[in-house]
């Protein structure tokens, strides 16, 4: 008998706490919460290439094809369901992925960073552009149904907030899954040594390319799920601070666990909303410092500062 | 000749710009034997190694592997087909466990192109790298970064790693280079004990001319891109030509 995996454990239990507390929870923390696990789905996929030592700095394209696809669908197909639309921001930034991955497995470091950020750009001088599609202003998207109706305002909020922690853990568990395989453990393999993965007959182009995908897939979901919770999309999805965002995300968080990305995404969530409050003018300087912070204590960002202190206790 | 060629190379030639870094090598290796290669530094020992696994591509010459043509075939392709090779500066993944390095070598080996998707750590293989970690000597060091252990652990390692696949053809880039003389023979006798298990073809590039008379049945003596001599280790290691250009002694 095989003792149980604790992560699976801990994301099997923070589901249902997290449904359960969605009930009495207000709406302000609703909202959060949901932002923050959107956030933290898209983070995940960025942990993912991290491992590798890639980062993506351009993530935010494939959040931002998601929720526009998803935009696009319900206004101009008048497809409006709940589950469906997610899966067509999915599919929508999939695809993109798998196109733009053939031209990203070719590059490393700095390159892959930049010209992640190029893709992202270009999307985003599109958007701004195109006056069907709002242009900066970008257009409210529909509210979702589910199979043909349409619930109240407090009724969809708790629909949606559901979905979202149902995807969070449902994504997380997948990745977690991942991971433990013979693909996924090349990650770091791939960072330490990309000659001997060649030389064990793996192609590390084809490990970068299925991470970019996942990458790719995961941010779709994220946008598409972040667009019918907020109820608008505009081009600022695609833009660069988005994506240096997520980066932060990535890095405050940590590779340690499929948990840490939430939790970072958390706990940036928590500083932003307080900070945003109680000191408008300074709360990005209030980010930074804390980004510093772990950066200089936390190197392994904080899911090593829980795990240190696992080791203390 | 102990049985049909594994390896057939022939008229193989590499120029580096005006440089000879090969040419015209012959040579034919049977099933099962253990070839040494020696010759002075850059006499073009590894370049052979690196054209036959696809690391540098020949500007002439072919290169058949069991019947099959290896020129134009990449590194990955080569591994599959069952030649494979360790390196002269260990290539190992320095942040993973020695016991992950090998699963993972193992884990591409069993799994091929499309299956990567099968847990790394099945207990199975789990089971079967630790009994390797036994029989290289170096289970002690199982759960310590490659990047920690000693030198010779990591040399070991590295050939653990590259005998993952049931390697027909194996070829080992100077494995005692880096290693104290006093542990050389030890090593090369780990080695070889597993090579023999895994009744392998074995190239072995090596300077120490005490380890090619006791392991090489055959030698091959490299001297500026060409075969200089090539037949049994007394042989070759008395010829004269040899004696001046590589090994370095006088004749008595």
């Amino acid at each position: 008998m095989r003792a149980p995996d604790r992560t699976v454990v801990a994301l099997v239990m923070a589901f249902v706490v997290l449904v359960a507390a969605g009930f009495f929870l207000p709406s302000w923390a609703v909202s959060l919460l949901v932002v923050s696990l959107a956030r933290g789905i898209v983070a995940l996929g960025l942990m993912v290439q991290f491992r590798s030592g890639l980062v993506s700095f351009g993530q935010a394209l494939f959040f931002a094809v998601g929720g526009y696809a998803v935009g696009l669908i319900a206004l101009k197909l008048r497809v409006t369901d709940v589950i469906l639309l997610p899966l067509v921001g999915v599919a929508a930034a999939t695809l993109l992925g798998v196109a733009l991955g053939f031209l990203m497995r070719r590059y490393r470091e700095i390159f892959f960073a930049m010209l992640s950020l190029g893709f992202s750009m270009l999307f985003y001088g599109l958007l701004v552009k195109t006056e069907t599609l709002g242009s900066t202003d970008g257009f409210n998207v529909p509210t979702p149904t589910v199979f043909g109706l349409r619930l109240s305002v407090l009724a969809t909020r708790t629909l949606l907030y559901d979905l979202t922690v149902a995807s969070a853990v449902g994504v997380a568990l997948g990745v977690h899954w991942y991971l433990g395989t013979i693909l996924g453990r090349l990650d770091t393999a791939l960072r330490d040594n990309e000659v001997r993965v060649e030389y064990l007959g793996y192609a590390p182009a084809r490990v970068i390319h299925v991470q970019y995908v996942l990458g790719a897939a995961l941010a779709g979901g994220a946008g598409a799920l972040t667009a019918l919770a907020v109820g608008h999309i505009d081009p600022s999805m695609a833009y660069w601070t988005t994506s240096g965002e997520l980066v932060f995300v990535t890095i405050l968080s940590g590779t340690g666990s499929v948990i840490a990305p939430f939790l970072g995404s958390l706990v940036f969530g928590l500083i932003q909303t307080f900070a945003l409050q109680y000191a408008p003018s300074i709360w990005q300087m209030i980010l930074g410092v804390a980004l510093l912070a772990i950066i200089l204590y936390f190197p392994g960002g904080l899911w090593s500062a829980l795990e240190r202190s696992r080791v203390r206790a | 000749m102990t049985g049909p060629p594994v390896l057939e190379v022939r008229r193989l030639t590499k120029l580096f710009d005006q440089v000879v870094a090969a040419r015209d090598i012959d040579v034919s290796i049977a099933t099962e034997e253990i070839v040494s290669i020696i010759g002075a530094n850059g006499a073009g020992k590894t370049t052979f190694v690196n054209l036959v696994t696809g690391y540098a591509h020949p500007s002439a010459g072919s290169i058949r592997f069991r019947g099959q043509e290896l020129v134009g075939l990449r590194p990955r392709d080569i591994t599959r087909l069952g030649v494979c090779r360790s390196f002269q500066v260990p290539q190992v993944f320095s942040t993973m466990s020695v016991l992950d390095n090998l699963l993972i070598a193992y884990g591409l080996a069993d799994s091929g192109r499309r299956a990567g998707l099968h847990p790394l750590a099945s207990r199975d293989r789990v089971a079967a790298c630790e009994g390797l970690l036994r029989v290289y000597r170096i289970e002690a060091y199982r759960d310590r970064p490659a990047a920690v252990v000693p030198q010779g652990v990591r040399k070991l390692l590295d050939i653990a790693m590259a005998t993952a696949r049931e390697a027909t053809l194996l070829f080992l880039d100077e494995p005692t280079s880096g290693i104290a003389t006093e542990e050389k023979f030890a090593v090369m006798d780990i080695v070889m004990a597993a090579l023999a298990q895994r009744k392998a073809t074995v190239v072995f590039i090596e300077h120490d001319i005490d380890i090619v008379e006791r392991y090489g049945t055959r030698v091959v003596a490299f001297h500026e891109g060409r075969i200089l001599a090539d037949g049994p280790a007394a042989g070759v290691l008395g010829d004269s030509r040899v004696r001046e250009h590589v090994t370095g002694r006088r004749r008595a």
